[in-house]
This record gives C-alpha cells, structure tokens and sequence, in this order.
C-alpha cells in the first residue's frame, strides 16, 4: 500500500508542475461552463454543451493521460527506478489508474453541476461516466504499455483519441457515421448521457449500450495483456 | 570474512543468445568489488539477477545469505541499486525526488535530509532535477541510494560521462561507504577506477569471466608484458623486452649518451584485459 501511496503522491506533485497533464483535466470541463454560459440557441437541446463535452471528456482526458505519464516513465527511466526498488507492475499501474480516475472524477463533478440532474439522475451520470473513464484509461495504459517513448505514444494517441472524442459529437451531424459509431464505447455513452436528465430522449440502458461497452471492455483488456506479456511495462 | 554476494555458475540467454555463461564469484563484507568489462558484456544483466530483478537461466545467486529468486520486500532494503540508465524526475525538486522512495523505503525527513548532505546537494534540494548538471543528477541518483542507508550498494558505471572532478567526488564517496563497512558492488568499464577502488575483480567479456583476483595480482600474472620503456635525446622513444637480452642494447645506448630517461611497463588492466579479449575495455 506504501508503494502506490508513494506513487499516487508523487503523481499529484507532478501534474501540478507538468502543464501537458494538467490541461487535459481542465480544458473540458471550463469549456463546458463558458459554452453553457455563453451560448444559448433556439432548438438547443438542454445542457446541450455540458453533455457533449462530458463526452469528449472521457475520450480524451483519461486516455491522453494514462498513456502520457506510462510513456514519459518509460523514455525517462524512472519507471525503471520504481521497477528495482520492489514496486510492483501492478501497483504502479493501480497508482496512476487511480489518480487519473480521480482527477477525471472532479471534471465529472463539474459536468453534473451543469446537467442540472436531480439524485438519481447524479447517480447514473456518475456511473456512466465512470465506466467511459475507466475504459478510456485501460486504452490509455495500452499504450503506455506499447509505447516505447512519448513520441511513439502521442503518434498512437492522437488518432485513437480522436476517434473516441470527436466521433460521438460528428455522428449527432451525421447519419453514417452514427451508424458506424455505435460500434465505440465513447458512442454508447453518448448515448447514455443525452438521456439523462433530458425531456426530450427518454432514458434507457439498452442491450446494445450495454453489450458494445463490456466488448470493448474485453478487448481493451485482451488487448491490454497481449501487449503486456510481450512488452512488459519496462 | 563473511560472503555477502555469492554467484554460482550463473547462465543467461535472451533468445538464442547467450549473454552470461557460467558465471561464479564471491563477494567479501566490506569489499569494494568490481565487474570489469565493455558495454554489452552482460554486467548490467548480472546486477539484475543478483537483486532478484531477473531469474537466471541456470546456477544460483545469493545475497546476504537468500536465494535470489526469493527475495522478498525486506530483503531488498539491505541492497540499494543505482544503474546508469536510472531516471530522476525532472520537474520534481531533489527533495521530492528522493521523497518519492523514501515513502516506498518507509526512511524519515532526516534521512532524506542526510542522504542529500552526504551527496552535497543540501543546497540545491529546492531545485527541480530539470535544473541540475550531469554531475549533479548523478549524485541526486547517489543519494537516492544513499537514503535508504544500505549494506550492499550496487553501483552501476556510476561515473560514466562524468567530468573527472566529478568522478573522483563519486569515488570518494565510495570509499566513505566502504570504510563505514559497507560492501560495493561496482561495475565499470574504465579501468582506472577499477584499479583505484577495488579490492577484488571480474573481468567479464562476451557473458564469460576472462580473469578474477584482486587487481594487482592479475597485473601480476600477466608479468610477462612488462617492458623498458626508452626515451632517447633525439627525442625518438623505444621499446625493449624486459630481459637480460636487452642490457647489452641498454647498456650501450647509456655509452654512448643517446638515453634521456628510462621506465618499465607494468601490465595494467587495460593490457591484460587486452591480452585475455582482443578488445579495449573503454567502449
């Protein structure tokens, strides 16, 4: 427990000095306010802002990060220091998994207050979000993990962060993307998340929401431990 | 003496190739001991299965008297290690640095404070790593060893690229340590810090042990390279072997007035390591 305290500890320190991190969990949720604040149109669906970018949110901010602080370890060996003084793999990975999901859970925080959800609502918004987020960091550590430098890992994330982030928000514009969306994690939630709280889509968890979530889930994981076994997190 | 690190026919392969072959070694309590060798001889390797970072694929390591492959978390806190390659964390203070394993060492403020004094970074412990030189990471890195106060130190080519005044900073700190008791693990692949601060040596070349003694009984061994060293006043230097053959010749050039000054060659490590490998050790 010492480990990952020390670990967690640290990792608060430095995203406090480390702008590329920092940033990630901000820029949505101040965009969020500022577009709630400023822009009303006609025909706008309620909380219309706070909803989309709770969505980029997810596809961005826990994926980037994960797969920033496990590269940037790696290219500078510190990881490697963890590793010889009897850190765990795991533990470090619990650790930063840890940080980011709560830091990613304060932006959550501010994206409910805009919502406006009563306490149910509070409570599924929360939940789904929280199943966005730790996905999003599983992505996020399978890069880390694939990554042999923060080069290499911002030439992964981006696209793939990309696609998670934006193609919720293309596919309300566009019908065949929507179509093909479906088939992402950051869609479903999407989904989900416009439901809550709105008179005008009813809420409902789908067996659809529910099976595209836990497959890619299963992936990531897959994904995750193929690239482990070969890679190691060194 | 007490046998602190003991390697017993330790072999190693990544894939198909070898990278150590029936290493075997013992290491004595308060010894400064060295692993000699030139990069990619599988010292680093070796470091790794004695600290139970790495299983072997054959023979046994033993340190403080437990099988390598059964350390356990207490055990490591009798060893610190500092590889070459160790980062340090560039926007984190030294402070905060050695913070972050001091909390993993469970080791109090003052023990963080000590390991910075000892290093002579006590005024630079506000100041983020991204901050310091070379020289100055290198012993933040020291410190970070240091810290945890342990018997055995396994030191990495801790003064490779390092100015000499620097080096010579480090080497004094490792003979402070040796004189508290403390056993070295040293790995070098420059053969005057070898000759400076071991008591006892492996020269390891292509994963095999080419020669082990302490340093200056290697020398010895290898006697027979030791030369006459001639210079002349026309300012030409020669060469002799270090036999009778060679006091006639000697005996008429000092006649005739020709010798300015006159030396024998010793073997030194870097000779020998030359005679047993073919190759340079500093590569």
């Amino acid at each position: 427990m010492k480990n990952m305290k020390a670990i967690f500890m640290k990792q608060i320190i430095d995203t406090l000095k480390n702008k590329t991190v920092f940033i990630q969990f901000l820029m949505f949720p101040i965009m969020a306010i500022i577009m709630e604040k400023a822009v009303r149109l006609e025909d706008m669906p309620e909380h219309f802002f706070a909803k989309l970018f709770a969505v980029m949110f997810i596809g961005m901010a826990p994926l980037t990060c994960m797969s920033t602080i496990i590269s940037e370890e790696k290219e500078k060996n510190t990881l490697r220091a963890l590793m010889m003084s009897n850190v765990k793999p795991w533990q470090y990975l619990i650790s930063i998994g840890t940080y980011i999901f709560l830091m990613c859970m304060v932006g959550t925080a501010v994206f409910a207050v805009l919502g406006e959800y009563d306490g149910k609502e509070v409570v599924i918004f929360l939940l789904t979000m929280i199943s966005g987020i730790i996905l999003s960091e599983l992505i996020g550590a399978v890069i880390g993990v694939y990554a042999r430098n923060q080069m290499a890992s911002t030439s992964v994330t981006m696209p793939v962060m990309m696609i998670f982030s934006f193609v919720p928000m293309l596919s309300m514009f566009n019908e065949t993307i929507k179509k093909y969306a479906g088939i992402i994690y950051s869609q479903q939630i999407s989904d989900l998340i416009n439901g809550i709280g709105s008179s005008e889509v009813p809420f409902e968890v789908t067996s659809e929401n529910m099976i595209v979530i836990a497959a890619n889930f299963v992936i990531g994981v897959i994904l995750f431990a193929v690239i482990y076994k070969k890679k190691g997190l060194e | 003496m007490e046998i602190t690190i003991k390697a017993d026919n330790i072999e190693k392969s990544f894939g198909s190739k070898k990278v150590l072959d029936g290493i075997s070694f013992q290491v004595r309590k308060g010894q400064i001991f060295g692993l000699l060798g030139p990069s990619g001889a599988g010292k680093t390797t070796l470091i790794k299965i004695l600290t139970g970072q790495l299983a072997c694929d054959g023979g046994s390591g033993v340190i403080n008297g437990v099988d390598t492959h059964k350390l356990t978390g207490e055990d490591h806190k009798g060893f610190g290690i500092m590889m070459d390659n160790f980062g340090v964390y560039d926007r984190l203070s030294c402070y905060e640095n050695l913070k972050v394993f001091a909390q993993i060492y469970d080791v109090q403020e003052d023990g963080i404070l000590n390991a910075l004094k000892k290093v002579g970074l006590e005024k630079a412990k506000k100041t983020p790593a991204e901050k310091l030189s070379k020289g100055m990471r290198s012993r933040l890195r020291l410190a970070r060893v240091f810290m945890t106060d342990p018997d055995i130190l396994f030191l990495d080519e801790p003064t490779s690229g390092l100015d000499p005044a620097t080096a010579n900073e480090i080497h004094n700190m490792m003979l402070a340590e040796k004189e508290k008791g403390k056993t070295i693990f040293l790995t070098t692949h420059t053969m005057s810090e070898a000759e400076k601060l071991c008591d006892y040596l492996v020269m390891l070349n292509e994963g095999k042990i080419a020669e082990q003694g302490q340093p200056q009984e290697i020398c010895r061994r290898y006697d027979h390279q030791r030369m006459l060293k001639i210079h002349l006043w026309d300012g030409s230097d020669m060469q002799l072997p270090h036999d009778e053959n060679a006091a006639e010749e000697v005996a008429a050039l000092i006649k005739n007035g020709r010798m300015e000054t006159i030396h024998t060659t010793e073997p030194n490590l870097e000779t020998v390591f030359m005679e047993l490998t073919g190759k340079e050790l500093d590569v």
